[in-house]
């Protein structure tokens, strides 16, 4: 089987399934079709910059570019951890709290995949360093954030507690250990859904796609068992160093809690 | 030695004798709030009063470690900055007027649960509250349940916010009796109170805390 050549009409008239939708959303007042097309085209732009740019990194073929490309995906990734918090720091902890883990969490889930699985694949070729370390950091970064969300809003919450807690003579590990856990739980929701669902209820995007490009069925199954255990291999990793490093953040060295530290976001 | 628990205190340094005060010296929080100095021995009573956001809650936060700020506090010659703050916490523990739980049921919350039961008695309480869930039980008894939260950690210094703001007379009574029974036994007491008649009958020492600074009350 050889894969089915794209044209651009195609990818467009896969949009006819998102006017529909918009047509239901203006017809019933939902008025949700303005953002599904900023989304989608916003979405459409950045792909097909990436798509242009990931071209000419390919046959450029530089470790120096490529490594270049791993730290801006690095950097956004971080930033994108830090713009989705309800609560924010400022100082290092800004984009200190979701940079180090997610960093941490995608270099060595990337390294140990590169050292292992596809050990064939030069460590700095962009054909496999690239798309492996995005697909990685998108999801440590959706752990993160959730993880990181979730604790700074019950910490928000739970102030008196966590206070009462340290009063009676708690460190700050058990003090905050029960927040803790919960948000390394809300965390963890996408990467066990997506295992839990794998196969059965859907067929996950890179299977998808490599049966679509005219790969084996079973290839293509191996191929995501490897990477959903990188995913969630990485994704936990992301999320227990993020919460880990919250506690230090949250509170300072003796152990008092320091909400000072934070700004509400509206 | 105190009775409040069936047990040696675990997390007191041996260096410590039971007889030292807490000393505070020119502690403050900075942003205006005055640096306040103050004494309190052990088996004592020390009694703040003071217009409302003159810094009391602050001052006892400071002195337990659970803000930052300038100046130090010490028992004896045992410096808070030298011993661990959890430590430090269990010496000195710091009682707000509206303490917070977690949700669990309150036998949970108490460390040595037969020492919480024959607080409770002294307290007039029944039994059948350590099952309840924090939230289920009134403003009044959580108040209490703070306290004998505290009490069975067997700190050296309690440091009480309006320990009987949420209270009836007759509780409030309890609770003095309770304050001056561990007094008796040595532990010292530092508490906040807008009550004059309060003040009259636990306090050995009041000091008035102002934007002016901390005053001490000679009677």
């Amino acid at each position: 089987m050889t894969p089915i050549d794209l044209s651009f009409v195609d990818v467009l008239l896969a949009a006819l399934s998102l006017m529909i939708a918009s047509g239901f959303s203006i017809l019933l007042a939902l008025n949700v079709h303005r953002r599904l097309a900023i989304s989608a085209v916003r979405m459409v732009a950045q792909l097909l910059l990436v798509g242009l740019m990931l071209r000419y990194v390919f046959a450029i073929s530089s470790p120096a570019i490529t490594l270049l490309v791993l730290a801006a995906m690095l950097a956004a990734a971080t930033y994108e951890v830090y713009s989705r918090q309800q609560f924010r720091f400022g100082g290092w902890r800004r984009f200190g709290l979701g940079g180090l883990p997610i960093t941490i969490a995608t270099l060595f889930v990337s390294g140990l995949a590169l050292t292992t699985a596809l050990r064939e694949a030069a460590w700095l070729d962009p054909r496999h360093a690239i798309p492996l370390l995005g697909i990685i950091l998108g999801n440590v970064m959706n752990g993160t954030s959730l993880a990181l969300n979730a604790m700074l809003t019950s910490v928000q919450r739970e102030k008196r507690a966590i206070e009462a807690r340290l009063s009676l003579g708690s460190d700050r590990f058990q003090a905050l250990g029960e927040i803790r856990i919960s948000a390394t739980r809300n965390g963890l929701i996408p990467v066990i859904n997506q295992m839990a669902g794998a196969g059965i209820i859907v067929l996950p995007g890179i299977m998808t796609g490599q049966i679509l490009a005219g790969m084996d069925p079973l290839d293509a199954a191996k191929y995501q068992i490897l990477l959903m255990l990188l995913l969630a291999g990485a994704g936990t990793i992301g999320v227990i160093a993020a919460t880990q490093l919250c506690v230090f953040a949250i509170t300072d060295e003796r152990h008092r809690l320091r909400l000072d530290r934070l700004t509400a976001m509206d | 030695m105190l009775h409040v628990a069936g047990r040696e205190a675990a997390n007191s340094p041996s260096d410590l004798a039971t007889a030292e005060a807490l000393v505070v010296e020119n502690l403050s929080r900075g942003d205006g709030h005055c640096a306040c100095s103050l004494t309190v021995a052990a088996g004592r009573c020390v009694a703040l009063s003071g217009p409302s956001g003159s810094g009391k809650s602050a001052l006892l936060r400071l002195i337990a470690d659970l803000d930052p700020g300038t100046g130090t506090a010490r028992i004896g010659k045992l410096a808070r900055e030298t011993v661990p703050a959890n430590q430090w916490r269990r010496l000195v523990t710091y009682v707000a007027a509206d303490s917070g739980w977690w949700t669990s049921p309150v036998s949970a919350h108490m460390s040595d649960p037969e020492a919480a039961l024959r607080l409770l008695a002294e307290l007039g309480m029944a039994e059948a509250l350590l099952d309840a869930v924090p939230e289920n039980v009134s403003s009044g008894e959580r108040q209490r349940l703070a306290l004998v939260r505290a009490l069975i950690q067997r700190p050296r210094f309690l440091l009480l916010d309006e320990p009987t703001s949420a209270l009836d007379p007759e509780s409030v009574l309890m609770v003095e009796k309770l304050l001056m029974r561990v007094k008796r036994e040595g532990m010292g007491l530092l508490v906040v109170s807008h009550d004059p008649a309060q003040i009259a009958r636990i306090a050995d020492r009041r000091y008035v805390l102002s934007r002016a600074g901390l005053t001490e009350i000679v009677p």
